[in-house]
């Protein structure tokens, strides 16, 4: 009988490693972030100076913030046709074929490739192809991270969207087909409305996603650290600050990428909380 | 799951009707052939690119200086050198990250399992699913603060396995958890009738009897992390010579990508070291979806 209590005792005690991991990260990452807070409070969220130089330094973060947020929603826009486009083939109109296990796997190699490598395609296939489209000169900035960002969370919107839509009662699909319903209107009064917050899910989850990336939005966005005016405009994600800036810092400046890392954590925090609650909701 | 209803008008319009089905099927199609085509154009301009560069010296020798690389790039010869300084660095960050990732997170699994839904299961499970979705460049903060200036003092090895234990943790806990429930109960109660301490179900009926699920989650875990280039930049930083202190600064493989990316003189090598870097993520994908499909 003692040994049952003591594997009861190692299976609580390494359960108690999740705790420690999640507490001491929040109380780490606020610890190191006050002393940029109590220097500049709100302002280092909502000023767009960045200035390490030493005597005047001033920190805000507002442009990383900008660039992250309007990366991540071109990212989830690109996203919503081709991810829901793609759920539809593997789960409803090529269901169990050999066709979507292609396609299936094909996507769930996409999800295995590496960020960096994403950033290399993208700087070497993409970027001069949106020059020799004409669409941008220099062919960094807001667009092409966005573009790169929505072919990486693809597969996270998919394997979960084509994972709801075929769980829909086949019943229910066939008692529309009987009243005469086309496969599109199956899909419009059926299928979706069904789906609809197991959808919905995915695309949360795989945004929060977006949010985080680092490696291929930092090769791509320009690292201009200046508020995005439009499209094909530079800019700076919260990430790839991090990323650039931690070699050189110190003091107040490792403080402000510090705090960055913890805007970034309660960011992604919320958008997964909120994804996780309505998958919860649905079941 | 409320389904709406929604009044169908009765004029006749089949036809149009029909080429509306028809259109979407198409578009659904050529977008989903579109989604898909960046997989195939990246293994293409990797495989194209980086063929030429891969050969025994690759996997031998440490990266080459970039006065050297200079001097091969103006002859117009191939780079001398290698990534084997990055190959090991990976296995050791790797290796050590596994190390402590795979235990604690299968036991925790089981803690999940066994304690099904109590508060406590779901707050862990809950704060499981939180870590999942942390940002890999913020747990490279975390692993920057707790073990580069609180253990080692200085960038090292171990500061990138922990960062990278950080990651793997949820997914192997979550694959334990789902495994284990897919094992019939009665094989458990069968064990503990005979009066087999617990540990022994677990680790003789449990383990034995999930080993291909826990099997594919821990290679998907490996998978998921091998390419992991940012928390490693602010843990590992780098190494031009192979290393196996873990209290050290090291190399790794996606490092000397970044590294080979901002030196114009080495750039060429990026292509053959993303191949092989793919070349082995792809392959323990491979093998454990060949786990699932045996099961």
């Amino acid at each position: 009988m003692k040994s049952d209590t003591i594997t009861k005792y190692v299976l609580f005690i390494s359960s108690v490693v999740i705790l420690l991991v999640s507490g001491g990260m929040v109380f780490s990452l606020i610890g190191d972030a006050v002393p940029v807070f109590e220097k500049f409070g709100w302002r280092f969220i909502t000023s767009t100076e960045w200035n390490p130089t030493e005597g005047r330094e001033s920190y805000g973060a507002l442009p990383f913030i900008a660039g992250t947020i309007t990366t991540s929603v071109l990212a989830l826009l690109i996203c919503l046709p081709m991810a829901f486009a793609t759920s539809l083939f593997i789960a409803e109109y090529f269901r169990k074929s050999s066709f979507a296990s292609v396609i299936g796997s094909m996507v769930d190699l996409l999800a295995g490739v590496p960020s960096i490598v994403y950033g290399l395609w993208g700087f070497y296939t993409l970027r001069p192809f949106i020059v020799e489209l004409g669409l941008d000169p220099q062919g960094y900035g807001i667009f092409t991270s966005g573009l790169i960002l929505a072919i990486m969370i693809i597969p996270y919107a998919t394997s979960l969207s084509s994972e709801i839509i075929s769980m829909v009662p086949n019943e229910l699909k066939e008692a529309a087909y009987s009243l005469g319903a086309t496969r599109l209107e199956v899909i419009k009064y059926v299928v979706i409305p069904n789906a609809r917050s197991g959808i919905i899910a995915s695309f949360i989850l795989a945004f929060g996603r977006a949010l985080g990336e680092t490696m291929a939005v930092t090769m791509l966005i320009g690292n201009a650290n200046i508020i995005p005016t439009g499209l094909f405009s530079t800019g700076n994600s919260m990430a790839s600050v991090i990323a650039n800036q931690f070699g050189e810092a110190d003091g107040l400046k490792m403080s402000a990428l510090i705090a960055i890392g913890l805007l970034l954590f309660v960011i992604t925090g919320i958008i997964n909380a909120v994804g996780k609650l309505v998958i919860k909701k649905m079941s | 799951m409320g389904v709406k209803q929604n009044t169908i008008e009765l004029k006749d319009n089949s036809a149009y009707r029909r080429l509306k089905d028809k259109l979407f099927l198409w578009a659904v199609i050529v977008v989903s052939l579109i989604t898909i085509s960046p997989i195939v154009l990246i293994i293409g301009k990797l495989a194209w690119k980086g063929f030429r560069q891969i050969n025994f010296s690759f996997f031998t020798e440490v990266t080459p200086s970039t006065y050297d690389a200079m001097i091969a790039v103006s002859n117009n010869e191939v780079i001398p050198g290698g990534i084997v300084n990055g190959i090991t660095g990976t296995l050791l960050i790797v290796g050590v990250a596994s190390l402590m990732a795979i235990p604690i997170g299968i036991l925790i699994g089981l803690f999940l399992f066994e304690n099904g839904q109590k508060p406590y299961a779901n707050l862990i499970r809950n704060l499981s699913d939180i870590l999942q979705g942390v940002p890999s460049i913020v747990l490279g903060l975390i692993a920057y603060l707790w073990v580069v200036k609180g253990i080692t003092h200085g960038y090292s090895a171990f500061a990138g396995s922990v960062a990278l234990t950080i990651m793997m943790l949820p997914l192997i806990i979550r694959a334990t958890e789902e495994t284990m429930k897919m094992i019939p109960g009665s094989l458990k109660e069968a064990g503990m009738a005979l009066g087999v301490p617990y540990y022994k179900v677990i680790l003789r009926v449990l383990i034995p009897s999930g080993f291909s699920g826990l099997m594919t989650g821990i290679l998907l875990s490996i998978s998921r992390i091998l390419g992991e280039t940012a928390p490693l930049l602010l843990t590992a930083l780098g190494n031009p010579m192979i290393n196996w202190d873990a209290t050290a600064p090291t190399s790794a493989v996606p490092l000397l990508i970044w590294d080979f990316y901002n030196d114009p003189n080495m750039v060429d090598l990026i292509w053959s070291s993303s191949l092989f870097l793919m070349g082995f993520v792809l392959t323990l994908n491979i093998i454990s979806k060949r786990i699932i499909a045996k099961r």
